[in-house]
């Protein structure tokens, strides 16, 4: 049925056994986010070294699309550069906003392209882009105090 | 003739089509906002395609026949609350009602009955809805009033063990709902206006979750002001209602056409209430189909409203007590609840439980319902929410319990 276009098996692995969830105890910036239309929050701690992603760790409440999501991009994103990971973040958000008429590109998205689905669901795209907007906000904060170093 | 949902539901337009390929349409979110019978959406047509003018000028028989069609929405209004007419305002909505009570209090002169200082008081509850929080909120910030407030027990009722402390000499306004929109309790409302009356401040009593469902009667309520939405009545968006018996003490919130009595290039008057409080042309259209609004409930009797969403309420706990780890928000018993029923369903978050129950047709709410510090207060970050209205029956609360046991294999 329709409703298991939105939760792929991917998606129900991560809600369930989430990466990187568990906030580390240093880092160069911490975010906290939430969706007012439901309560669901994460807080996102980044740590970047010469240009690149060196860890995301997380923490948060909501449902399986929110909590999937970002254990996705925390997965996804670590170990790249800022460029590369705005890149992903570009090609997930134009995804998100596909109404369902892309798949997405798994060579540059990996396991969020089971996130596809989500684009059919107006509702719930908020919830799939609440780790990523985080991570993007995050990221901004971190190039901005230390230039990314 | 005995109420009978299924002959109610035929006078709903919506009900004719399906959802998700094909299913039938179980509504449980008329909390949020009801269905509309076909008598309003043609009282809201009509009014565009046979009577369409501004109200209370221009000097033609259109104006006359819209003047007379919203001031007898008027009239509907008052008779369905027990009022007089003049006592009668129409906004665009409860939330407009409640923040046009709060800045008109914000605009008293100093010194006079509803003028705030930093030596007075405004109590809440910890059961608003946002809209009958942070107008108060708002108004302590830019007043220097304290705002205190009621706190919430763990089985979702008003704490009123320390009413005296709460409410105190200094309380000017008394603003509390009088059903949680999240919880279904009904809050016990004389003890909270015997005390307030007594220490000379004003209730302002939300009803946007009780009017539409059980007889009401100001002049019983004892209070001095009641809002409610037309739109969770059978009514129209873009129509609210604020009825209170002391708006001539009060100035006006928004300033323009129609509600001045005089005016010259330094200065102005006000008109009488209501007209001081409606300035501008009125959501006409609108205010005519809540009128519709209220003769169909009227017609049906508000009692057997009442009395048949206390029977289907009772039928969902009963059954919702029957789904494993699913855990009621709010009271259990029937006393003194009404038709909202908040759960959660074990580790399954409600925003999941609320998508699957969806593939099955079922239609409810889900998060924290536009009460963050209530949900927050009982440990949950969001609720899953069924509201029931008249065109319920139990054939309804079968299929969201058939669903939430699909939602529990689902995510299993």
């Amino acid at each position: 049925m329709e409703l298991d276009s939105l939760y792929q098996e991917v998606i129900l692995d991560h809600y369930k056994h989430p990466l990187n969830k568990g906030l580390s105890a240093t880092y160069g910036a911490q975010v906290h986010h939430v969706n007012p239309s439901c309560g669901d929050e994460v807080t996102l701690n980044l740590t970047a070294e010469d240009g690149f992603i060196k860890s995301i760790t997380w923490d948060g409440v909501g449902c399986s699309i929110s909590q999937a999501s970002v254990s996705i991009a925390s997965d996804l994103l670590v170990n790249k550069s800022f460029s590369e990971a705005d890149a992903i973040l570009d090609e997930f958000t134009e995804l998100m906003h596909s109404k369902g008429t892309k798949q997405g590109n798994p060579d540059v998205l990996e396991d969020a392209v089971s996130l596809a689905g989500v684009s059919k669901f107006p509702a719930r795209i908020k919830c799939a882009l609440l780790g990523w907007m985080a991570f993007k906000d995050a990221a901004v904060r971190i190039k901005t105090t230390t230039g990314g170093e | 003739m005995a109420f009978n949902a299924a002959n109610v539901r035929k006078d709903f337009p919506i009900f004719e089509r399906t959802v998700r390929d094909g299913k039938k349409l179980v509504y449980l979110d008329s909390g949020a906002t009801s269905q509309k019978p076909l008598s309003v959406i043609n009282a809201e047509g009509d009014f565009y395609k046979f009577h369409n003018a501004a109200v209370h000028r221009g000097a033609h028989q259109l104006a006359e026949e819209a003047t007379d069609a919203y001031e007898g929405a008027r009239l509907k209004v008052a008779a369905f609350l027990g009022a007089r007419e003049d006592q009668i305002v129409f906004t665009k909505g409860a939330t407009e009602s409640l923040n046009l009570i709060a800045y008109a209090m914000g605009n008293a002169e100093p010194g006079s009955r509803f003028a705030l200082t930093s030596q007075d008081a405004i109590v809440v509850t910890e059961m608003e809805h946002h809209a009958n929080l942070i107008p108060w909120q708002q108004l302590a910030a830019r007043t220097g009033a304290e705002l205190s407030w009621f706190e919430v027990t763990p089985d979702g009722r008003l704490d009123l063990s320390n009413i005296d402390s709460v409410i105190t000499a200094n309380t000017k306004v008394v603003a509390l709902t009088h059903q949680s929109n999240v919880l279904g309790t009904i809050i016990p409302l004389n003890e909270i206006v015997a005390r307030a009356h007594a220490v000379g401040a004003v209730v302002v009593l939300d009803a946007c979750q009780s009017a539409p469902h059980m007889p009401i009667d100001v002049k019983e309520l004892d209070v001095d002001f009641l809002v409610f939405s037309g739109h969770k009545a059978l009514g129209p968006t873009g129509v609210g209602v604020l009825w209170s018996s002391v708006l001539d003490d009060l100035p006006p919130f928004l300033y323009g056409g129609s509600m001045i009595e005089t005016v010259t290039m330094t200065a102005a008057t006000w008109a009488p209430a209501p007209r001081k409080f409606e300035a501008g042309v009125p959501n006409m259209a609108q205010a005519v189909g809540l009128g519709a609004a209220l003769d169909y409930l009227t017609g049906l009797g508000m009692s057997n409203v009442h009395n048949h969403e206390v029977a289907l309420t009772q039928y969902l706990i009963e059954k919702l007590l029957h789904v494993p780890d699913l855990k009621i928000v709010g009271p259990t018993d029937l006393d003194s609840r009404g038709g909202t029923v908040s759960f959660t369903v074990g580790d399954i978050h409600p925003h999941d439980v609320g998508q699957y129950v969806d593939s099955q047709g079922v239609a409810v709410r889900t998060g924290h319902h536009c009460a963050w510090p209530l949900t927050r207060k009982l440990g949950v970050p969001a609720t899953t929410r069924a509201s029931l209205y008249l065109y319920n029956d139990e054939s309804d609360c079968d299929a969201l319990f058939d669903a939430i046991l699909g939602a529990q294999k689902y995510f299993a």
